[in-house]
């Protein structure tokens, strides 16, 4: 049917034409462009177009979950991004990250760089520097990335966990160890709470105890025997006939003899000095009797050279003289 | 005999359809390189053409635009408060900002922002353009010195392509700020992690993806509408079939061109 209807001479549009169509057009269009340029800036700014850079590169043996564009954090907080992952001819990874030069100066030569693969969620390679006053990190650096793998640990938590549960088994078990000394600490509480069950369980036993006992009445007899026995001695030694009283006499009977015995001595002492006496006398004798010796020393040698000189004379004359040959 | 026969009919009918098939997308290529060519010669933008390009831009986009980015910001906002709730329930909040970003920003707004423009702009008008062809329109705008092409068709194709820009790129923004708004609070703090994260969804391949996806769409739903014209000396029974073949045509290729990009952002 439209076919059939005559054509317009010149079909305008529909709708009247709004007011200053060109020029809303125009904004609609600089506004889109705008939007769009200023996403392309934004989105370069994101991605770290205009901030300079300095390379880092860690090694390490095994790249996986570390992709390009992943954060380097220190502290928790982004210091770099990986540009690039690269194998090394020796068979280790390279992994290239860019270090915005305003957050360099967190990475120091002596800072220690680890890739954790956590159980959920992704991979995170982490910076750690403990001692900030060292040389900052220089551009290209090369470093070792320690590895920490939370899935490879999973294998050994569980080993160890089997092996602590085996042990808890063993200890809890019938007869265990522990078991005979929960039996024996009940034991020693349930003797603790019978009568003297205290000194029982001290001494190993009721009859020990029972000994124990009989031993200390013993020992109270004997005390107050002892009580007796130490009033009569003190009686027989301090009494009115006591021990003491003898004694008392006895030590002056001995000071009389000790007088005695003095006068005896100074009796002594003049012999002494008469003995000494006679000594003496005796001595100068015995001075005499060397000049006397001395006197008849003389005289012999005179006889003696008397005899010789007799026999020098004729007829006793021999001829004494030695001759050489 | 009748086997064979039957044989024939059906051979016949698929070579039939293929052929049909294969006309219809050789036409919106055609529409395209025309479009090309026209958009690229200097004649097309003198006072008439520029009138009625502006006008077609302007009503093809600001009538939508307040609509579709309150609606967008709605879903978006209902999508939003999902992942978020859903991310924290299983503690994993960090990763609630880049997952808004990729479903809403990367996939769900420039296609519903396509579909929009399609349903809203450049289906009606390349069925009113095409209606136009039918009556003969044109001929009066010939006689006139007026080319029906660089009046009527290049601008609808700009307007919708345009419109289909427009609104994913007003969309997108509404979005990202409620996102941030949403995770962060009215607050300018996190705004460094936010651009960190941006940086991290947005690497050269995906960015480029976004991009290219949203101007395929912009082009499929504003030339396969209009391509149909090609066809308008057609009877009138043929016509309604031939638009209703490129609607399915645009839903097919919008369709294509998510799949491929989804592929190419995650395989």
């Amino acid at each position: 049917m439209d076919d059939s209807k005559p054509p317009t001479p010149l079909p305008g549009p529909p709708a009247p034409t709004p007011a200053h169509l060109e020029f809303k057009a125009t904004l609609l269009l600089i506004v889109l462009l705008l939007m769009v340029g200023a996403a392309a800036i934004y989105l370069s700014y994101a991605r770290g177009a205009f901030e300079s850079t300095q390379q880092l590169v860690l090694v390490a043996d095994d790249s996986e979950g570390v992709g390009v564009g992943m954060d380097i954090t220190f502290a928790g907080f982004p210091v770099g991004r990986v540009r690039r992952t690269e194998l090394a001819p020796d068979g280790n990874v390279r992994i290239l990250v860019d270090v915005p030069v305003k957050d360099a100066h967190w990475l120091r030569t002596t800072s220690v760089f680890t890739l954790v693969r956590s159980l959920v969620g992704g991979t995170n390679i982490r910076a750690y520097s403990g001692v900030l006053t060292d040389p900052p990190l220089p551009d290209g650096a090369v470093r070792n990335v320690l590895r920490g793998d939370a899935t490879a640990e999973v294998p050994r938590l569980l080993a160890d966990a089997r092996q602590l549960l085996q042990n808890l088994n063993a200890i809890s078990a019938e007869g265990s160890a522990v078991n005979d000394a929960l039996a024996n600490v009940k034991a020693f509480t349930e003797k603790l709470n019978a009568p003297g069950g205290a000194m029982g369980a001290l001494l190993g036993g009721d009859a020990q105890a029972a000994k124990l006992l009989s031993a200390l009445d013993r020992t109270n007899t004997l005390l107050a025997r002892l009580d007796g026995l130490a009033a009569k001695a003190d009686t027989q030694v301090f009494g009115a006939d006591g021990l003491m009283r003898d004694a008392r006499a006895t030590v002056q009977q001995l000071s009389v003899m000790l007088g005695e015995a003095r006068a005896s001595l100074k009796r002594v002492d003049a012999v002494l000095e008469e003995a000494r006496a006679v000594g003496e006398n005796a001595r100068v004798a015995t001075t005499d009797l060397g000049a006397l010796r001395a006197d008849v020393e003389t005289s012999l040698r005179n006889i003696d050279q008397l005899i010789n000189e007799v026999n020098r004379k004729w007829p006793f004359a021999r001829d004494t003289e030695l001759k050489l040959p | 005999m009748s086997t064979l026969r039957t044989l024939q009919d059906s051979l016949g009918r698929v070579g039939r359809s293929g052929a049909h098939w294969s006309v219809g997308w050789w036409h919106v290529v055609k529409v395209g390189a025309l479009i090309l060519v026209l958009a690229l010669s200097p004649s097309t933008y003198d006072r008439a053409n520029r009138v009625a390009l502006a006008r077609h831009v302007y009503l093809g986009t600001a009538p939508i635009l307040p609509w579709f980015a309150l609606l967008s910001a709605l879903a978006s906002l209902v999508l939003i408060r999902i992942v978020i709730v859903t991310a924290l329930s299983y503690g994993l909040s960090q990763y609630a900002l880049e997952m808004m970003v990729r479903v809403l920003v990367l996939e769900l707004i420039p296609l519903t922002a396509a579909l929009f423009v399609a349903l809203r702009t450049t289906v009606p008008s390349g069925a009113e353009l095409i209606r136009m062809h039918a009556r003969g329109d044109f001929e009066p705008l010939q006689r006139a010195g007026i080319d029906p092409l660089r009046h009527e068709l290049l601008p609808r194709v700009v307007a919708g392509v345009f419109a289909v820009l427009m609104l994913a790129t007003v969309s997108c923004a509404i979005a990202m700020l409620l996102a941030y708004l949403a995770v962060y609070g009215f607050t300018l703090g996190a705004f460094a992690g936010f651009t960190r994260t941006l940086g991290h969804i947005f690497n050269p391949g995906v960015a480029l993806i976004f991009v290219l996806k949203t101007v395929f769409f912009s082009l499929a739903v504003s030339l396969i509408p209009v391509a149909a014209f090609l066809r308008a000396h057609l009877p009138s029974a043929t016509r309604s079939g031939a638009e209703l073949e490129s609607l399915v045509r645009l839903f097919a290729a919008v369709l294509l061109i998510e799949a491929v990009s989804l592929m190419g952002n995650y395989y």
